[in-house]
C-alpha cells in the first residue's frame, strides 16, 4: 500500500525546469530516502508535494489527489515537515513553536517530551537563542505533535556535529516506527540506519529506486549517482 | 518651561495619532508585505462615517451623539477594511505586485468618492466640550485632546500587545511575520490572519481619523493622504514589521515635528522628519529595529 | 534596411501628430472642439507632456527596476524654477531655462546619490520623503518666491513671444510634441546602449551584475540623473503650457498616478509608457468635462456623483486594470523585484 503516489510532476522556477516529471511511490510504514547530489531538486520535491512552489503533475496521498490543493489543507490531511533549516520561528518560545504546531484535539505532548526532554526545560526560551540541534529538536517536535500519515523530512542531520548526528538518527529510527517517512539525507550513514527503500534524483529526474541497502552496497553506483565514495 | 511641557504633549499626541495609523501598516506589511496605500482611506472613511452619523443624531447631547458617531466611525472602519482584504487582496494572493497596485488605486478612488459626495472642504464635527479646553499642566495649558489620543495610543498598543501575546491568532500573526510560508506548512490558513491584520489596522486608523477630527476638529478628505506618508515614514523608520518599533519611532517623529517647528521655524518640523527619514535609512536601511525593510 | 523599418512607425506617426493642428477635424466624444482648436490643442499638448514624462519614468522603474516615489519632485523642479526665475528674480528666459535645466542635472545627481545607497523599499521611502520635503517647501513660500497654496503664475512679458497667447497654443503643441519625441529617441537610445543593457540586467539580478564586476551604483545614479534631467525638461514645457507653477505637481498623489500611467500603458516599453501617459491625462481632463456635460447631469445621483470625479473613475479603472489585464501589468515582476518582497 503506498502512502505516497507521485506521477509526471513538474517545477519550474524562474526560467528553470527543476522537477522534469518525477514519479516515484512511497511505501506505507518505512523510511524512503529521496537521495542525490546537490542541487539536483531533492528539496524542491518536497516543498512540491506541500505545494509550497507551483507544480503541475499528480501528487496522491493516500488515493487522495493533491495536486491542486493549497499547503495548509495538504498539511491537515495528515502531512508533517520537517524543513532543511528547521525553519523555527525565532521570536516565539519553545513552547509556542509547539504550541502554534497543534492540529489535532489531542497533540501528542507526552511522546515529544520523551524524546526530546531537554524541550520541555527550554520550554519559555525564545527559540532563536537555541543550538542548531535543539532548533533541529523542536523541528522535528513540531511535526511529531501531530498524528500524520508521511512526513517530509529535509536534511536533518545538516550542520550538526557528530554527536547530534548520531542522536537525529536514532530519533528518526524511532519516528519510523510510529510514521512513514520520506528523507531527504546527505549522510549516507544515516540513510544506512533507518532507510528501507531508496530513489535517487538527477537533474530533475528519477533515475533509480530500489531497496536502499542494495544501492549502498554497491560502490559503484553509489559514486556515480551520488558523488561520493 | 510651560512652552516646552505642551510642546512635548502635543509631540506625543501627534506621535499618538502617527501610531494608530502606522501600527495598522507595520503588521499589514510584516505579515503579509503588502504596503497598504489604502491605509489613508481607513483613516478618512472612519473620519466620515463618524460625522455622517453625527450629523445624523442632532436631537441628541452632545456626549451621546460623540460616543455613537465615534462607534459608528470605528465599525465603519473595520469592516471596510476587512472587505477590501476579501474581495480585492485576497483573489491576488501571493502576487504581492498587483496588491499594492490594487491598494494604490483603491486609495486614489475612495477619497475621490469622498470628495465627490461630501466636496474638498473640511466639515465641523461636533464633540465634547471638555476636549476642547485645557488642562494645566505644569503650568502649561495643554488642551485635553491630546491626553485622550495619548491614552488611545497606550490601549491601543497593549491590547495589540495582548492580543499577540495572548491568543491564537496573534500567535500565527506573530510566526506569520516571521514566515509566512512555514506557518501554512504548519497546516494554519493564513489568509484568516490576513483579513483579520487587514481589520485591527482599518479600526486602528478610523480611530485616528475619529481622534483626529477632535484634534482638527473637523473631518477632512485630503487628511488621510497627508497623514498616510508621515506614517509610512514612521513605519520604516521604526522598521517594517515591528511594533514596537513603530510607537517608538512615531514617539521620535511626533516629539521632532513639534520642537522644530517651534524652536527652529514653523514648517521645519515637517523637514525634519523627512532628514531623519534620510538619515536613519542611510544608517541602517532595515529600520531602526532592524526588521526587514 | 532594418533601421529604417523599424523607424518607419515611429516617424509616421510622429509626422501625423505634427500634421494635427491643421487638421479641421472633429472628433465627437474624443474631443469637445475640433482638432485645430487651441482648446483641444491645449490638451493634446498637456497630453505630449505627460507621455514624455511617463516615458522618462518608465526609463527609471521599467527598464532599471528603481521604484522611485518622488520622481515628480524633478518635474516640479522644472515647473517652480522656470516661473520663480521668470517672475520672482526677473532673469530672462533663457537664463532662467538654462537654471532650471542646469537643477535637473545637479540636484538629482545629489539625491540619487544620497537614495540610492539603499535598495528596495528604503530606496522608495527616501525618493518619497525628498519629494515631500519640495512639496512642503512649496506650499511654505519661502520668501514668498513659491506663492504657496495659490501658486505662481509666469510673467509673459518675459517669455518669447511664439509662446505667448492663445492663437500661439499650436506653438505650445509643437513644443510639447518635441518634448515627447526628444524623450522617446533618447530613452529608446540609452535602452539600447551598453549602460542601456546593464540597467535591464539591473533590474532583473542585481546580484548578477555584481558578480560580473560591475558596479550597479554608479549604472543606478546615471539612469537616475538622466530620467529626472528629462522630467525636468518635462517640467519646463508644462510650465510654458500652463502659464504658471501650482502645488499640484509637488503631490504626492501626482507621483502615484505616474506609477498609474506606467502601469496602465505596460512597464519596459516605452511605447506603451508614453500611451498609458496619453490615455490618463485625456481620461482624467475629458471625465472631468463629461461631469458637466449634459449627458451625466441627467443621471441618478448615485451615479453622477462619483462619476463627476476622475479620481474615481480612474482609480476604480486601474483596480480593474490590475486584476483583469495581465497585459500591463505582466511587467510589474519589476516592482517586486525592485521592492524585495518575498
Amino acid at each position: 500500500m503506498n502512502v505516497l503516489a507521485v506521477r509526471d510532476l513538474h517545477v519550474h522556477l524562474g526560467e528553470s525546469h527543476i522537477l522534469q516529471g518525477i514519479e516515484f511511490d512511497v511505501r506505507e510504514g518505512g523510511v524512503t530516502a529521496l537521495l542525490g547530489r546537490n542541487g539536483v531538486g531533492k528539496t524542491t520535491t518536497l516543498r512540491a508535494l506541500l505545494g509550497l512552489v507551483d507544480r503541475r503533475g499528480s501528487i496522491s496521498l493516500a488515493g487522495e489527489e493533491l495536486a491542486a490543493t493549497a499547503t495548509h489543507r495538504i498539511v491537515r490531511r495528515g502531512v508533517g515537515y520537517v524543513p532543511e533549516d528547521r525553519d523555527v520561528f525565532a521570536g516565539l518560545t519553545v513552547e509556542e513553536n509547539l504550541r502554534l504546531a497543534e492540529r489535532d484535539a489531542e497533540p501528542r505532548y507526552d511522546l515529544v517530551y520523551d524524546l526530546f526532554p531537554e524541550l520541555k526545560e527550554r520550554a519559555r526560551q525564545p527559540a532563536g537563542t537555541l543550538s542548531g540541534g535543539q532548533q533541529q529538536m523542536v523541528a522535528i517536535a513540531r511535526a511529531l505533535l501531530n498524528e500524520n500519515r508521511v512526513l517530509l523530512v529535509d536534511e536533518p542531520t545538516k550542520g550538526l556535529a557528530p554527536l547530534l548526528v548520531t542522536q537525529v538518527a536514532d530519533v528518526l529510527a524511532r519516528v519510523a516506527e510510529l510514521t512513514t517517512v520520506l528523507l531527504v539525507e546527505q549522510n549516507l550513514g544515516v540513510v544506512q540506519r533507518v532507510a528501507h527503500d531508496a530513489v535517487v534524483l538527477d537533474t530533475g529526474r528519477v533515475v533509480h529506486v530500489g531497496p536502499a541497502r542494495e544501492l549502498l552496497a554497491d560502490r559503484a553506483m553509489v559514486h556515480r549517482m551520488l558523488g561520493v565514495g | 518651561m510651560s512652552t516646552f511641557v505642551l510642546l512635548t504633549i502635543t509631540g506625543l499626541g501627534l506621535g499618538a495619532l502617527y501610531f494608530l495609523i502606522a501600527s495598522g501598516l507595520s503588521l499589514i506589511y510584516g505579515l503579509m508585505g503588502v504596503l497598504n496605500f489604502a491605509h489613508g482611506a481607513f483613516l478618512t472613511v472612519g473620519a466620515f462615517a463618524m460625522w455622517f452619523v453625527e450629523s445624523k443624531l442632532g436631537g441628541l447631547s452632545t456626549l451621546p451623539r460623540f460616543l455613537v458617531g465615534a462607534l459608528a466611525g470605528l465599525v465603519v472602519g473595520g469592516v471596510f477594511a476587512a472587505l477590501v482584504e476579501l474581495v480585492l487582496i485576497r483573489p491576488l494572493y501571493r502576487r504581492h505586485v498587483e496588491q499594492v497596485l490594487v491598494t494604490v488605486g483603491l486609495g486614489l478612488a475612495t477619497t475621490a468618492l469622498v470628495v465627490a459626495i461630501w466636496g474638498n472642504d473640511a466639515r465641523p464635527v461636533a464633540y465634547p466640550s471638555w476636549l476642547g479646553r485645557t488642562s494645566t499642566v505644569f503650568g502649561a495649558h495643554v488642551p485635553n485632546d491630546r491626553f485622550v489620543l495619548i491614552v488611545a495610543a497606550l490601549l491601543v498598543l497593549g491590547g495589540l500587545t495582548a492580543f499577540l501575546r495572548g491568543t491564537r491568532y496573534g500567535l500565527i500573526i506573530r510566526a506569520g511575520v516571521e514566515n509566512r510560508a512555514m506557518v501554512t506548512a504548519l497546516g494554519i490558513d493564513v489568509r484568516k490572519a490576513f483579513t483579520l491584520v487587514f481589520a485591527i489596522g482599518g479600526v486602528a486608523a478610523a480611530l485616528a481619523g475619529v481622534l483626529g477630527n477632535v484634534y482638527f476638529t473637523t473631518a477632512d478628505p485630503n487628511r488621510g493622504t497627508s497623514l498616510l506618508i508621515f506614517a509610512f515614514i514612521v513605519v520604516v523608520i521604526g522598521g517594517l514589521g515591528s511594533l514596537r518599533g513603530t510607537a517608538v519611532s512615531a514617539v521620535v517623529v511626533g516629539l521632532v515635528q513639534q520642537y522644530a517647528n517651534y524652536y527652529a521655524s514653523s514648517g521645519l518640523g515637517d523637514l525634519s522628519v523627512v532628514l531623519l527619514l534620510g538619515l536613519v535609512l542611510l544608517a541602517r536601511p532595515r529600520g531602526l529595529s532592524g526588521s526587514l525593510a | 534596411m532594418r533601421l529604417v523599418r523599424a523607424l518607419a512607425l515611429p516617424v509616421a506617426v510622429l509626422v501625423v501628430l505634427a500634421l494635427v493642428p491643421k487638421l479641421a477635424v472633429d472628433l465627437p466624444y474624443v474631443f469637445q472642439d475640433s482638432l485645430n482648436t487651441p482648446g483641444t490643442l491645449q490638451l493634446l499638448a498637456l497630453c505630449l507632456v505627460f507621455g514624455g514624462l511617463a516615458m522618462t519614468y518608465d526609463l527609471l522603474f521599467g527598464f532599471t527596476g528603481l521604484l522611485s516615489f518622488g520622481h515628480a519632485l524633478y518635474f516640479a523642479v522644472g515647473v517652480y524654477l522656470v516661473a520663480i526665475s521668470l517672475t520672482k528674480w526677473h532673469w530672462s528666459f533663457a537664463e532662467g531655462l538654462l537654471f532650471a535645466a542646469l537643477v535637473g542635472i545637479v540636484l538629482p545627481a545629489i539625491f540619487g546619490a544620497v537614495s540610492l545607497r539603499v535598495g528596495g523599499i528604503a530606496f522608495a521611502m527616501v525618493t518619497l520623503a525628498f519629494a515631500q520635503a519640495g512639496s512642503i517647501l512649496a506650499f511654505k513660500n519661502p520668501f514668498g518666491w513659491t506663492g504657496g497654496e495659490e501658486g505662481l503664475g509666469t510673467d509673459y512679458t518675459k517669455l518669447p513671444s511664439a509662446f505667448v497667447g492663445i492663437f500661439n497654443t499650436e506653438n505650445l503643441y509643437w513644443l510639447a510634441l518635441g518634448y515627447a519625441a526628444l524623450v522617446f529617441v533618447i530613452v529608446r537610445f540609452a535602452v539600447g546602449s551598453s549602460p542601456g543593457r546593464i540597467w535591464q540586467a539591473i533590474r532583473e539580478n542585481e546580484l548578477r551584475v555584481e558578480v560580473l564586476g560591475l558596479r550597479p551604483y554608479g549604472y543606478k545614479l546615471i539612469c537616475f540623473v538622466l530620467a529626472s534631467f528629462l522630467a525636468t525638461l518635462g517640467g519646463i514645457v508644462y510650465v510654458l503650457l500652463e502659464g504658471g507653477a501650482t502645488t499640484d505637481v509637488t503631490s504626492a498623489n501626482f507621483t502615484l498616478t505616474l506609477l498609474v500611467m506606467v502601469v496602465i500603458g505596460g512597464t519596459g516599453t516605452t511605447w506603451g509608457a508614453f500611451l498609458g501617459g496619453v490615455l490618463y491625462t485625456w481620461a482624467n481632463q475629458r471625465l472631468g468635462d463629461a461631469s458637466s456635460s449634459h449627458a451625466v447631469s441627467s443621471l441618478p445621483g448615485v451615479l453622477r456623483t462619483p462619476l463627476g470625479q476622475p479620481l474615481f473613475v480612474l482609480g476604480v479603472l486601474f483596480i480593474l486594470v490590475v486584476f483583469f489585464l495581465p497585459g500591463g501589468i505582466a511587467r510589474a515582476g519589476r516592482l517586486r523585484r525592485a521592492l524585495r518582497l518575498s
